[in-house]
């Protein structure tokens, strides 16, 4: 292992910064946000999944009593079909623009038509049902291997098959293949003494989020467009309001107000655009809300696949070959997660012959947007079960054999980076330890399954200043959106920096005029790269409040030495003075500190994670109950560990939900039929145990205090190793999520 | 404009009266009207919990009752909880587990839980589990709410 370094406030767990606001009801959502004159925008949206927009009459609506301001996608910028790049990768233009306000077509049930800025919510929706709407209704598609097949309806009739650089003479709805290529794969299988192939399918889920989208917009006469909303990035934000408004940049100001949960779902803007139309065609501020079933039709869920899975190993336990295809649902407009899904699939494993393929395939379905560890999860289900089977055969130990065949420092991932350290071998001999793996497990309908993930993280830009205070405490002006109590863990970083608690740092969430570029709170980047940058910028402070102490002792700043928050002279002066002390002289020796950095770090440091459950099947109602969950994972460093804690057990909670509850169920019209809460039946506390975790730490390289993500990656054992599980408890290998009572009572043969 | 109704009530002890449309809700009200946005909406049919309150005593959806519904009634909402020098004991637990991480779920948990504890000091996990099982929140995975509420209890 490598050494354990000493910190003060790394690894400690402070009250976190914005806690008291948050339980006291006073911290301001998206939602709570008031102003003078507030007008209620309201969004008309298709009732069909697929059909040509013939006409819009907006002209009852005008006419309704209290009514502000109508608007359609004839109210945006004309968009050419031209490729934007926001950040954070290309977007097709017309596209993102067609998914706010539909022009010509509208693909799901629930897209955008119109809207309407009323003087209150009820007057506006009132307005919407007159507005009146001719449809040509056209043939829904809603399955990805429908969609797939020559003579499917088409979704995009312009839409030509992008192929590793080469683009198709006929349109189809596959978007695009990719393909990922490592050793012979023939080879491989050939070597194999067993192969397992199987195939696997997955549903429609949703992010979940209790926040419902909301934005509200303001347009000045001197043409300044604020928008407060929120949003995992005010910058991304911004960008996409630039593109798909076709205005100046430095014209808007994104003001980013507390988040009540993302997960990869509130990066791409919705009622952003709407709200600023609303707002300039009226004169007057606007404030758009999604209700609950907007969030379900008409935001991005996380993609349906189909996935088949080829393993191949030696009767010696050594994986020789192993081959996938994913099929994705992009939804309504290209551009699902198969991407990740390729790179993830096979990443725990030094396998020798490799071949993936994916394919991105447009269905009549909200467009899919990133959901925690996006793409991994439905490929691990079907990577992990096969894993499973594979050991099953082999009469290895589940964990051995991910030991035998485990990836290390070294290892190339078939779609090309080098593993730098990483701790997937030390997750799993953390899992093989643990009293849960070593208890036993005999009881009948009984069920244990263990299940591995990965999930490779992002770096991208951060910026922090820091601005010190006479009393030896420092403010810290941040551009992530804390969503999960990163303002404490970005503060910590600060902290351990310039040896002052937790406490003594007050960190601000600002808008996009405040402080500099910074990239989504996404990708498990934000206490890595964020973090970094604060890192950065207390160094910065350090520095100059060394020049600081060297000017109040007249030596050389070379002779001035900080530790434990204390600058001491170490040229044989007798000098000494803490931070909070100097920090009261900065007047005398020459103004204010203010520390900044702005970072792009790439060394991310992928993480890995190993969940144990143990379940029970009722034969009776098929209904899986989780009785004891455990996950190791790798965080690098923890730096705040209960919150470290808060996202392991949050990412297997919405992961059991997925393996057990949730999909979008469509009527052959393409309607989902549980847009609620209550149909579309997420984990209630009822539903669980405990969710026991073990916080494994090898230091990322690439960060100085050795953080890697931690976020994302916990989501994606929880699907596998429950059915897993239930092959354990009752001998049936379940290949479709969700593995809800219908499904297991159909694998058991009961209905 | 629909006509609005004059509804008096107690408001975290304190007495509010504002004009209403019979149709809207007291999230609304509170909301909209009286700028007391604590109470959130996440699903506006009583499936979420994120509006949980407590009216004369009894655990509600605020988005279930409506506004003129609460004339002369009691209405204890997640604003009316701390001292003005001290957080209530449920809050503080929460800060304590670090129960919380959006937060949007957070008053609703929390009112829910002070209507468990002011009927049943000392729960047990399972019986804190039944009775917060109406309030949803996907961040935490309920370990660290759970535990702050049996924190709570045994404060």
């Amino acid at each position: 292992m490598p050494e354990k370094k000493e910190y003060k406030v790394i690894g400690t767990r402070p009250i976190r910064h914005d806690g008291v606001d948050k339980v006291t009801g006073r911290a301001l959502y998206g939602a709570d946000f008031h102003t003078a004159g507030l007008l209620h925008g309201t969004v008309l949206r298709s009732p069909h999944a697929h059909a040509r927009i013939l006409s819009i009459d907006t002209s009852r609506a005008e006419a309704y009593p209290g009514v502000k301001a109508v608007v359609t996608a004839k109210d945006l910028p004309a968009a050419q079909d031209k490729i934007a790049d926001l950040g954070e990768g290309a977007v097709n233009l017309k596209y993102l623009c067609d998914n706010i306000l539909a022009s010509d077509k509208a693909l799901y049930k629930g897209h955008a038509i119109a809207a309407v800025a009323a003087t209150n919510a009820h007057i506006a929706e009132e307005a919407c049902a007159l507005i009146d709407v001719a449809y040509e209704v056209l043939p829904p598609v809603l399955e990805v291997r429908q969609a797939m097949k020559p003579d499917a309806p088409l979704i995009h009739e312009n839409l030509k098959t992008g192929s590793m650089g080469e683009t198709a003479d006929k349109p189809s709805n596959i978007a695009s293949h990719l393909q990922h290529k490592k050793g012979d794969i023939e080879k491989g299988f050939a070597e194999a003494d067993v192969i397992i192939e199987r195939e696997f399918v997955t549903g429609t889920v949703h992010q979940g989020y209790i926040e419902p989208h909301n934005a509200t917009a303001l347009y000045n006469p001197d043409g300044q467009l604020t928008v407060w909303c929120s949003t995992q990035g005010a910058f991304t934000v911004r960008e996409q309001l630039a593109e798909i408004l076709q205005y100046p940049i430095s014209k808007i100001k994104v003001v980013p107000m507390e988040i009540g949960g993302g997960f990869g779902g509130k990066i791409n803007v919705y009622v952003e655009p709407v709200a600023a139309l609303l707002a300039k065609k009226s004169g007057r501020p606007v404030k758009v809300l999604m209700n609950r079933a907007d969030v379900f039709e008409a935001t991005g869920p996380t993609p349906a696949s189909f996935i088949s899975v080829k393993m191949g190993a030696t009767k010696d336990g050594k994986l020789t070959a192993a081959q996938t295809r994913l099929d994705f649902e992009a939804g309504a407009y290209p551009g699902s997660p198969v991407g990740a899904g390729a790179m993830c699939i096979f990443a725990p494993y030094n396998i020798e012959n490799v071949l993936i393929d994916g394919y991105d395939v447009v269905v009549n379905k909200p467009k899919t947007a990133p959901y925690r560890a996006p793409g991994a999860t439905n490929a691990a289900f079907g990577s992990e079960t096969v894993i499973d089977e594979l050991a099953e055969k082999l009469n290895i130990d589940a964990l051995e054999f991910r030991i035998m065949n485990g990836a290390k420092e070294g290892v190339k991932r078939a779609d090309g980076p080098v593993f730098p350290r990483i701790g997937f071998i030390e997750s799993v001999e953390a899992a093989k330890q643990h009293p849960h793996y070593t208890s036993p497990n005999g009881k009948k309908h009984h069920g244990r399954g263990v299940a591995s993930g990965f999930w490779f993280n992002i770096g991208l830009a951060s910026s922090v200043t820091i601005n010190v205070n006479p009393d030896g405490t420092i403010n810290l002006v941040e551009g992530s959106t804390d969503i999960g109590g990163t303002r404490a863990s970005i503060a910590m970083q600060a902290a351990e920096v310039l040896g002052i608690p937790a406490e003594a740092v007050n960190p601000s969430v600002v808008d996009t005029n405040s402080v500099g570029y910074t990239a989504v709170t996404g990708g498990s980047r934000t206490t890595f790269a964020t973090g970094y940058a604060a890192y950065e910028a207390a160094q910065d402070v350090k520095q100059q409040m060394i020049a600081r102490a060297a000017k109040l002792w007249e030596v050389d700043e070379k002779d001035v030495q900080f530790a434990d928050g204390e600058f001491s002279c170490i040229n044989g002066k007798e000098e000494q003075i803490s931070f909070r002390d100097l920090s009261a002289r900065l007047g005398e020796t020459g103004g204010p500190v203010v520390g900044r950095a702005a970072v792009n770090p790439p060394g991310a440091g992928g993480a890995f994670a190993t969940h144990i459950v143990d379940l029970e099947v009722d034969e009776e109602t098929g209904k899986v109950e989780i009785l004891r969950y455990t996950a190791t994972q790798d965080a690098g460093k923890a730096i705040h560990p209960s919150y470290v804690e808060g996202q392991i057990q949050g990412g297997v909670v919405q992961g059991i939900g997925w393996a057990l509850n949730e999909e979008y169920i469509y009527n052959a019209e393409g309607t989902m039929t549980n847009a609620s809460f209550l149909d579309y039946r997420m984990p209630t506390c009822l539903d669980l145990p405990m969710i026991d975790t073990v916080i494994v730490e090898v230091p990322n390289p690439g960060h100085p205090y050795g953080v890697r993500g931690v976020g994302e990656v916990p989501i994606v054992p929880p699907p596998a190793a429950i059915a897993n599980a239930i092959y354990d408890a009752i001998g049936i290998r379940m290949t479709e999520l969700p593995m809800s009572p219908d499904r297991m009572l159909k694998a058991m043969g009961k209905i | 404009m629909a006509r609005k109704t004059h509804v008096q009530t107690q408001l975290n002890g304190e007495p509010v009266e504002f004009l209403c449309e019979a149709r809207q809700s007291l999230l609304e009200v509170l909301r909209d009207e009286l700028h007391l946005t604590g109470a959130k909406e996440g699903c506006n049919n009583g499936n979420c919990g994120a509006c949980s309150l407590i009216l004369d005593g009894r655990l509600v959806n605020s988005c279930l009752v409506l506004g003129v519904e609460t004339e002369g009634k009691t209405v204890e909402t997640v604003e009316g909880l701390a001292a003005p020098d001290k957080l209530h004991p449920i809050q503080e637990a929460f800060l304590e587990n670090a129960a919380l991480q959006c937060g949007i779920c957070t008053p609703g948990f929390i009112m829910s839980a002070k209507a468990l504890l002011d009927t049943n000091p000392n729960p047990t996990e399972h019986e804190v589990r039944y009775w917060l099982a109406g309030n949803l929140c996907r961040c935490t995975g309920y370990d660290k709410i759970v535990r702050a509420v049996l924190d709570a209890a045994s404060a």
